[in-house]
């Protein structure tokens, strides 16, 4: 048997390498059918301690904001991380745009005084 | 700006070791590449979960059975932290799941081997989960941000995978003979597909290593490979086994075991399908979505109708 030889990576073989028997089984099985809707995807966001804002830590599927908070529980905080969870779902959240990340924050750029470090004072004010 | 020029201000971002994040311009390549692999490696731990489940019931005591059970789940968790990686990308859940059931996407093959007995469930979580950690500690500092973040949750739950697998074939190495003789079967059988888990030998490479010059990845397999063998090596005088390989030897000049030849034939073939396991592996991800497609359903159905009786309800941010 002769067998050419591509460098894959762990976890990264090509599709087309998917060879034969698998395809030949798929081929029998039908698909998932068309329309079956999927459940929204929710972003999560959680409370790792009191006093702490809530924080992103990923994303799940749910039917609903009820189960995408009991889905959060078993997904993201199975060794006590969190102590309170929000949940939004994903299609709710407005991004800004990284192209317009220039003109976006500029402004700020040129406003050195807004710091502390920009003002000099005698070392006889401590800790100012 | 041209294509070219778009490309240029990526890969010097990657240079200096700027994160990649959903929303940055990214080379279509760079997009495939990390789709592919993220949905294998999500498929790899869901899929993962069969060898193991396949114990749960029989497992020797309630300890070992309440560990096993949440490492099964810390699998589908992983799974899970994967897939929504991967969905930033713009593919979707369906499609993954889709390209798994027909065996377009791949899995870790590794997971195309049998669990024959509760000693496997030791050297699974010894070999396979250390040749895995290597590589996920490493895919902590791949280049695409959300990668990165599931690999970082992902590590600090494995390493107590590992430990517990190691911890129950020690048991069993000061056990009875014939808990001894199992102890060293199940590492007979799982010691060259932990090995082949690190992909082909580098020099048998014809790709140009773009992931590499992407910082997806950042080892190649054979130091992978090697760190993988030097680490055992040494764990495995602990537990007062043998590994099945006459060549291995520690090489002084090298500062590196020196180990024998891997039989890709086997490797390729399991790839492509014809593993011990890879049909009943295949069916048995079939059969649990199908089989799970009235519930659903039945979620959504029912998530709809509450949402049209009591619209209000959405938004309770207050409560939090």
């Amino acid at each position: 048997m002769k067998i050419q030889i591509r460098k894959f990576y762990y976890g990264d073989i090509p599709e087309e390498n998917a060879g034969g028997n698998e395809l030949k089984i798929a081929s029998s099985i039908p698909p998932l059918e068309a329309g079956e809707a999927s459940w929204p995807l929710w972003e999560i966001f959680i409370r790792s301690k009191q006093g702490l804002d809530h924080k992103h830590v990923g994303s799940l599927h749910a039917a609903d904001a009820a189960m995408a908070i009991e889905n959060a529980r078993d997904v993201y905080t199975r060794r006590q991380e969190g102590v309170s969870i929000w949940v939004v779902e994903s299609k709710y959240i407005t991004a800004s745009n990284p192209e317009e990340a220039g003109e976006l924050y500029e402004p700020a750029a040129d406003k050195i005084y807004r710091h502390p470090t920009f003002y000099s004072l005698p070392d006889a004010v401590n800790h100012m | 700006m041209a294509i070219q020029d778009f490309e240029k201000i990526f890969q010097e971002k990657i240079n200096e070791e700027i994160k990649i994040e959903p929303k940055d311009w990214m080379p279509e390549a760079y997009r495939k590449t990390n789709v592919r692999q993220i949905s294998q490696h999500a498929h790899s731990e869901i899929v993962g979960m069969l060898p193991e489940g396949n114990w749960i019931s029989r497992a020797p005591s309630l300890k070992r059975k309440a560990i096993l059970i949440a490492k099964v789940q810390d699998e589908a968790g992983h799974g899970l932290y994967l897939y929504s990686a991967a969905e930033t990308l713009g593919t979707s859940r369906d499609e993954m799941i889709n390209d798994l059931h027909s065996g377009k996407a791949k899995y870790s093959s590794i997971f195309n081997y049998p669990s024959l007995t509760w000693a496997d469930m030791g050297a699974i979580g010894w070999l396979v989960d250390g040749a895995a950690i290597l590589n996920q500690v490493m895919l902590c500092r791949t280049s695409y941000g959300p990668y990165a973040r599931a690999m970082v949750r992902i590590c600090k739950e494995e390493s107590f995978h590992q430990r517990q697998g190691f911890e129950s074939l020690l048991v069993l190495s000061q056990g009875t003979d014939e808990q001894k003789a199992m102890c060293q079967d199940a590492i007979n059988r799982w010691w060259w597909p932990s090995l082949m888990m690190f992909g082909p030998k580098d020099s048998e490479s014809t790709n140009s290593d773009q992931s590499m010059k992407w910082k997806i990845k950042r080892k190649t397999n054979d130091e992978l490979r090697q760190q993988f063998v030097d680490m055992i090596a040494e764990q495995i005088k602990v537990l007062g086994m043998q590994l099945p390989d006459d060549k291995l030897k520690w090489n002084d000049e090298r500062k590196h075991y020196d180990f024998g030849a891997i039989n890709w034939d086997e490797f390729w073939n399991v790839v492509k399908g014809n593993g011990p396991c890879n049909k009943q592996r295949l069916e048995a991800r079939r059969k649990a979505h199908e089989e799970g497609k009235w519930v659903r359903e039945a979620a959504m159905a029912y998530a709809d109708k509450k949402a049209s009786l009591n619209p209000s309800k959405r938004g309770t941010l207050e409560a939090a």
